[in-house]
């Protein structure tokens, strides 16, 4: 875009995104100040609620796990050039496949169920995103507005199905009945316990390791296959793809077909892991997060696994903090996403040009 | 349906169009300069609360747009400032905008007055009443927006400049005139509009501020102006249409039409999105964005 920023490889994937992030939590710890509270003292309850406890951990793995699935979601369109803000939409659809698979074949023993519950999350998730994949590939509609649409469709369609047609009809809360028991992904600390490893009770269920699988697999995707080659072709240049012998639209749709079916890991942690029955905002905004998560981890997974870190901490931190101290309500982990977004998002270059000066000025003294 | 049910209809359609109306046309006159802008529903938002809050203070309803005002032309020249300037992507911008709104309103407002990030009720002056046919001033300010905005856009020289911005930013370079000079005005009139709204649905409509009370009204904004394929009478009319389906849709409820039978409220609630996207689809008619939005213009190129 600009004059093209002469940087170690080292400084662009590492250096530039830490400085970012360094200065967002500056900027949120402005925020603490002018609500009156002490920065050090907030920051201090933060890591003590997340990883200061055995409990604590457990949360924030559980957080994370979220993290990675709508983080990747969000970094497989983005290597194809599309921005898929619709994360919460296709989470949501995700929850509903998972939902119709458990309770309607809940006769399967769980070795069957489970994958079939996955499967369903995967494919009701890939669905929805397919849509607005397909609307961009052939249609020219801009992604980014389709997949806002997309998620209010789903929160009015989930909202309907949920009061209307799966509730259960003695139940006043808009929620599907508890699903079948063999169907729960088991609790981390059940898993230990059955090898006579007690550690403490958390919501940090084995979706984590699928979570770690979906990483490696997306890595591999990316940078070790045709078809990832592929995605990054159309995602850095459609013209030079074309030429190539590669169908951008084709190439659209898949990358949006497997965008929306890791979103769906959200409403497998969640869902299968945690609630064990679909309810309403389930999703609570992660899939939002998960933009600041892939613009943080440059959309790299490792990066990903990192941010997503970052994030569980901060959510699970900013839960306890909340509870020492009333005035910084968990709404501040919203604010430090939004500045993340911002910064390692949108005002990238403003660091980038700095970084690449410093470098500018050290190559200039050592000559 | 009567006489009497039209009219409600029709004038609850209007106080609901009239939020939807004043961000259309933000985001009308920021997209028109080319700056792409889903970030009205942050504005919006921070609006809404920075005039509620202003109002309680100063104890008017008028100081209280004022400030709302101006924390949302902040916020939009922070847009402005990662768009025009540093030349950042303008989507990842309004996402971080939404987010930082959601909350920052949440959190300031709960340190401020500790009930759970509402503002205390407003009162008398501290709210806008009505003046004409019960609707409040600002019912007719966002309203005469329409007119100036089209006559503006379409027969001044700045408006023919503003929208030769975001079709072709460097004729208008070559011509001599300032690229980012228009886009910074076109960023912060879009401020001043979604500011209107804010202060309207806080201020005007209820009374106080409620922690995410714009619900999405900022993306419905949105999915108006691609209805009225970014133009100002257009506009007028896409979001007359939802505001009108929103107010139907209370009275609708548990109505039973022929052939179809009972209409869910959602189904109605699920229009304006549904709409939009088979709008953009191209099945019916095709809408075109201006050429250069959401491109960061570089000079050197």
């Amino acid at each position: 875009m600009s004059a093209p920023l002469d940087l170690p490889k080292w400084a662009d994937t590492v250096l530039v995104p830490a400085i970012s992030v360094v200065a967002a939590f500056l900027v949120a710890g402005l925020v603490v100040l002018a609500i009156g509270e002490n920065p050090l003292t907030a920051t201090r309850y933060l890591l003590q609620g997340s990883l200061g406890t055995g409990e604590g951990l457990g949360f924030t793995l559980f957080y994370m796990t979220d993290f990675i699935f709508v983080g990747l979601a969000v970094a497989v369109a983005y290597h194809a050039g599309l921005f898929n803000i619709g994360g919460e939409g296709q989470a949501t659809l995700a929850g509903l496949g998972i939902a119709l698979v458990l309770n309607n074949l809940t006769f399967l023993p769980g070795f069957l169920l489970i994958p079939l519950g996955i499967l369903g999350a995967a494919a009701f998730g890939a669905a929805w995103a397919a849509v607005p994949g397909y609307l961009q590939a052939k249609r020219g509609s801009h992604i980014v507005i389709t997949t806002i649409m997309f998620n209010w469709l789903a929160s009015v369609l989930i909202v309907y199905l949920l009061v209307n047609v799966l509730r259960e009809p003695q139940s006043m809360n808009p929620e599907t009945r508890a699903f079948p028991e063999q169907s729960y992904i088991p609790f981390m600390h059940d898993v230990f316990a059955a090898f006579g490893v007690e550690i403490p009770t958390s919501q940090l269920n084995l979706t984590l390791v699928l979570a770690l699988a979906a990483s490696y697999f997306v890595w591999l995707l990316i940078y070790r296959s045709r078809l990832g080659y592929a995605i990054r072709v159309v995602g850095s240049n459609p013209t030079a793809a074309v030429y190539a012998g590669i169908s951008p639209a084709r190439i659209i749709i898949i990358a949006m077909v497997l965008s929306g079916a890791l979103a769906g890991g959200l409403a497998v942690n969640e869902l299968m892991g945690y609630q064990h029955r679909l309810l309403l905002e389930f999703t609570s905004g992660y899939g939002f997060v998960g933009i600041a998560v892939a613009l943080m981890g440059r959309a790299h997974p490792v990066g990903i696994i990192l941010a997503s870190l970052l994030f569980g901490i901060l959510y699970q931190g900013g839960a306890e903090l909340a509870f020492e101290q009333p005035a910084i309500t968990r709404d501040m982990v919203v604010v430090i996403g939004g500045i993340i977004i911002l910064f390692a998002g949108a005002l990238d270059g403003l660091f980038r040009r700095a970084v690449a000066h410093l470098f500018a000025r050290q190559k200039l003294a050592r000559a | 349906m009567d006489l009497g049910i039209l009219v409600t209809v029709l004038d609850s359609a209007l106080r609901l169009s009239i939020p939807l109306l004043a961000a259309c046309l933000a985001g009308l006159w920021s997209e028109r300069s080319g700056v792409v802008d889903i970030g009205l529903e942050g504005k919006m938002l921070v609006a809404a609360f920075a005039s509620a809050a202003g109002a309680y203070v100063f104890g008017s309803a008028w100081t209280g747009l004022l400030v709302g005002i101006a924390a949302s032309v902040v916020i939009g020249l922070v847009h402005g400032f990662a768009s025009i300037s540093q030349r950042g992507n303008q989507i990842v911008s309004g996402v971080a905008i939404n987010m930082l709104a959601a909350g920052l309103t949440a959190i300031v407002g709960n340190a401020w007055y500790g009930q759970g990030g509402r503002t205390p009720p407003l009162e008398g002056d501290q709210r806008f009443g009505g003046v004409l046919f019960g609707h409040s001033a600002l019912v007719y300010v966002v309203l005469l927006a329409v007119p100036v905005t089209w006559f503006v856009l379409g027969h001044t020289r700045f408006g023919l400049r503003l929208r030769a911005v975001g079709e072709n930013p460097a004729a208008v370079d070559t011509a001599g005139i300032s690229v980012t000079g228009l886009r910074y005005t076109a960023v912060i009139i879009a401020g001043v509009l979604c500011g209107l709204a804010g202060a309207y649905l806080s201020v005007g409509q209820a009374a106080g501020f409620l922690p995410n009370m714009t619900a999405g009204r900022g993306f419905i904004a949105l999915a108006a102006l691609i209805f009225a394929k970014w133009r100002a009478w257009p506009a007028l009319g896409a979001c007359f249409l939802f505001g009108l389906l929103d107010a139907s849709a209370n009275q609708l409820q548990g109505l039973s039409l022929p052939g179809i039978g009972e209409v869910p409220v959602q189904a109605i609630q699920a229009l304006p999105y549904l709409m939009t996207v088979i709008l953009l689809a191209g099945v019916i008619g095709k809408a075109i964005p201006p050429r250069a939005a959401g491109v960061p213009y570089v000079k050197e190129r």
